[in-house]
């Protein structure tokens, strides 16, 4: 492996002139002993698709993982992550509180082993949505915003464990989307899929783009091209550049960053 | 947005929930840890009340030989050696579990290195029924076949270490073969590609690379037979033939710790020297029972191979 | 002796070991079954046992030891589930949980005599409930606890963990992520936990003789309220499960035909477990194919 060292200090990172859905303020992960993030400060904005690129290990779902808290019980994490006015890491926040708003879909799909339909509602009404005539609408709805309902309108009541991969992966953002957060997290939601079903779900994350905050952890150089409007560049434990899609992926500021979008190191 | 921003910092039927199911999950977990404290405090305390009620001295009550409880020998001293039991519950579990490893490690062998899928296939039910037949039939089989069979194989009257053994070890046989399966699984692969790739026989790798590695998990597994085996009632009780003798070998009535508790518990009353003897019977049981753990996990600590 | 005769005689010895270990089960299975189930017999099933006389029953045994896994389970899976809920999702990696875990191993392996005896000590006799049903029920969840608890943890365990992260990714609690979407998906794993559970607790003595007691008082199946001391369900009365019966007959009993009744009773005894094993196997089978159902 030819791992070409870079320096640590030369960074580019742009601050967005536009509405912010959230930033973080000096984001430091720690695994035990393993200083897993150093100091990322990054603003998201609203209403936009961010991409957060970079090899295997270079914390780029790690730190996608906290923006939720999702890893509370499993690392210790430092500095700020400020969610409307309010610094959401810090020990008196309701995580769940937060989670309604800032959701998030993992790599590998993962529906519940109940109906389509329950996948959809069962938070729902765990958050007080009784009236049927409601979660049928926002089944719908929900199913239709990650283009999945054509394909499973008459299948609600069966198990979801029958769908394909790239159906239950739209099915978990279906099942996001159902709870109007105001964030999507995804981290690397097409890894494990194939070519069609990453491209159903590109466009999906297109359709979701007019009314959410999407930011997605990608290993996929062209996915993020393809899709982002700003993209973050990281490197073991470092965000090394931040700025417009196009910018980064034309015209890179770091060293670092034009060789791993040239295929140049790993 | 003032209120999301307030209902970010408050606590909501989320966080109730989350405390309500932990505190339900804590008690119940704390009822376990009271029910095991309350167990060794309880018998421990009444396991002592023959050294310190009765001021039975604790070497006499160890190396003793005559178990009479309600008499006094020509000093005067009750006669409470437990000596004989002792031996007869160590005999039993140490045969018990000679005869059954050999059984155990051959069908350990033949699930996972010589036939993988139809041994599994074949084997593992068995050894879940022989789990589940209780101990009294066992102990009823024992009665029925093996003593009268031994009585006219050996002569005497059937009863004794030999009969106990051998109901012993079909009943310790499935704990200490499933375990070995276990550790014998988690040997890894590439440690038998790399012996029979240097041109050894199937037997030569099981014996020198397989089970050299496994050894610390079928030790542990053989601790876990004999801890079955010392601790096993009924079953041993029907067979070993209750008289609470030295044994003078495998073909004499005997008793065993466990053995002599089932039948004389009833028959004493609470508080009395004979019960409290008793008592200290059931003591040595549940520290022979923690013995048994501590050796585990010290060898399982010790082990070379991690899972 | 070269290689290859070695490897010829070890493979050979391991295939007479595994005949012998197949021919013990089916030795044992045959003889309980051969024997005892030409005593089984409707009478045998519905009368009452008898002590000087030939030609007794097991019904009461038969019923007793049924009640008494019924009222242990009921006790006994409340806080195996909290228990193993705890272990598998809460339990912090700390020293106060490794003791937990190691106290949960002594109990499980403490002998079971040693665990009657525990409970014939404070129930029986501290608490003054006498030899009854309660007791005998209490002694059996003792028993029956570390391994139905492990069984538990383990099952939720097996339950993905990107099941519970997408609960909680969905501002759903931990409390509702576990009693919602992993405890309904390892419902197969518990189940067939608690039927083998059951069978074990079925063919237990030793922990009975001195908590249920060793007698069957005649007791009234008309009477159905649990109060009444003739009831049959009423939990503070002794009961002799069927287990104990086998056990009692063949030390002190003077009954004249205690080995015809010994093997009827053991082959009820075998019968019931085979079939709680099976249906532990089916049930497992089932469910899982029903939760995986494809369209």
């Amino acid at each position: 492996m030819n791992m070409q060292t870079y320096a640590f200090d030369k960074t580019h990172i742009i601050q967005i002139p536009l509405e912010k859905a959230m930033t973080t303020e000096n984001l430091q992960v720690f695994y035990g002993d393993n200083h897993a993030m150093h100091d990322a400060s990054l603003e998201f904005p609203r209403y936009r698709i961010t991409a957060l690129i970079g090899a295997s290990g270079s914390g780029k779902s790690t730190y996608l993982r906290c923006l939720n808290r999702m890893n509370d019980r499993i690392a210790t994490v430092k500095g700020k992550i400020m969610y409307r006015g309010t610094d959401i890491n810090s020990d008196h926040i309701n995580v769940y509180e937060v989670r309604k708003h800032i959701s998030m879909v993992f790599q590998r799909p993962n529906p519940f082993a109940k109906s389509i339909r329950e996948n959809i509602t069962f938070a729902l009404k765990r958050n007080g949505i009784k009236d049927k005539a409601e979660l049928n609408k926002r089944v719908e709805e929900s199913l239709k915003a990650a283009a999945l309902w054509d394909e499973v309108k008459d299948d609600l009541d069966k198990s979801a464990l029958a769908l394909s991969g790239g159906q239950a992966q739209r099915l978990c953002i279906a099942r996001c989307v159902a709870m109007k957060p105001d964030i999507l997290l995804l981290d690397e939601p097409a890894s494990a899929l194939d070519p069609i079903s990453t491209a159903k779900i590109e466009e999906t994350l297109q359709q979701l783009r007019k009314n959410y905050s999407i930011i997605i952890v990608t290993h996929n150089m062209q996915q993020a091209s393809r899709i982002a409007d700003y993209t973050a560049f990281f490197h073991m434990g470092h965000v090394l550049e931040y700025d417009e899609t196009e910018k980064i992926f034309t015209n890179p500021e770091i060293k670092a960053t034009e060789d791993y979008i040239s295929g140049n190191f790993g | 947005m003032d209120e999301i921003k307030k209902n970010l910092q408050s606590s909501s039927k989320a966080t109730h929930q989350d405390y309500f199911g932990k505190t339900i999950t804590y008690i119940c977990i704390a009822f376990v840890g009271l029910l095991v404290i309350s167990i060794l405090y309880f018998i421990t305390t009444r396991g002592l009340a023959t050294f310190t009620e009765n001021h039975v001295s604790l070497w006499k009550f160890l190396s003793g030989k005559n178990w009479n409880p309600g008499m006094l020998d020509k000093h005067g001293q009750p006669q409470i050696g437990a000596l004989p039991m002792i031996v007869t519950s160590f005999s039993v579990t140490v045969l018990a579990a000679v005869v059954a490893t050999p059984f155990a490690i051959g069908v350990a062998l033949f699930m996972t290195e010589i036939a993988p899928e139809k041994g599994t296939k074949i084997l593992q039910p068995v050894i879940e029924l022989l789990v589940g037949i209780p101990s009294v039939v066992y102990g009823f089989i024992g009665l029925s076949v093996i003593v009268p069979l031994i009585r006219h194989s050996f002569g005497g009257t059937g009863f004794g270490i030999l009969a106990g053994t051998l109901v012993l070890f079909v009943m310790v046989l499935p704990t200490i073969t499933s375990l070995s399966v276990d550790s014998i699984k988690a040997v890894p692969m590439f440690y038998r590609s790399a012996s029979l790739a240097l041109g050894a026989t199937r037997w030569q790798t099981i014996y020198k690379v397989v089970l050299r590695a496994a050894t610390p998990g079928i030790l542990t597994a053989i601790i876990f037979g004999m801890s079955r085996a010392f601790g096993e009632a009924l079953a041993v009780q029907m067979v070993i033939g209750n008289a609470v003798l030295m044994p003078h070998g495998l073909l004499t009535p005997s008793s065993t710790l466990t053995s002599q508790l089932t039948t004389g518990i009833g028959n004493t009353t609470m508080g009395t020297l004979p019960n409290n003897a008793l008592w200290s019977l059931a003591l040595i049981l549940l520290l022979m029972s923690l013995v048994f753990n501590i050796l585990v996990r010290f060898i399982g600590k010790k082990g070379s191979l991690k899972k | 002796m070269n290689p290859k005769t070695s490897d010829q005689l070890a493979t050979g010895v391991i295939y007479a070991l595994v005949a012998a270990v197949i021919g013990i089960l089916i030795f044992l299975l045959g003889y309980i079954l051969m024997t005892g189930i030409p005593h089984i017999s409707g009478h045998f099933l519905t009368s009452a046992a008898q002590s000087f006389r030939a030609g007794g029953g097991v019904r009461d045994q038969l019923f007793n030891s049924l009640y008494l896994l019924v009222l242990t389970l009921i006790i006994s899976f409340p806080i195996a589930l909290g228990s193993g809920i705890y272990l598998s999702e809460y339990a912090p990696e700390n020293w106060v949980t490794s003791l937990i875990r190691t106290s949960v191993e002594v109990l499980s392996s403490l002998p079971s005599v040693v665990v009657g005896l525990f409970g014939y000590l404070l129930f029986v006799i501290r608490f003054g409930m006498g030899f009854s049903i309660l007791a005998g029920a209490i002694a059996l969840t003792f028993f029956n606890l570390p391994l139905l608890t492990r069984s538990i943890e383990e099952s939720l365990q097996d339950v993905s963990e990107l099941q519970r992260e997408a609960g909680l990714s969905l501002g759903l609690s931990r409390w509702k992520t576990i009693t919602g979407i992993v405890l309904p998906a390892a419902v197969p794993g518990i189940l067939t936990g608690i039927i083998l559970s059951a069978g074990r607790v079925f063919g237990e003595a030793a922990a009975l003789i001195y908590t249920a007691g060793q007698s069957a008082p005649t007791v009234n199946y008309g009477d159905w309220n649990p109060m009444d001391s003739a009831s049959f369900l009423n939990p503070m009365r002794p009961a002799e499960t069927l287990a104990v019966h086998i056990w009692k007959l063949n030390t002190e009993g003077v009954t004249p035909d205690a080995a015809q009744i010994s093997s009827g009773a053991s082959a009820v005894l075998i019968v019931v477990i085979l079939l709680f094993n099976l249906m532990a196997r089916l049930l497992g089978n089932w469910m899982y194919k029903k939760m995986t159902a494809t369209r």
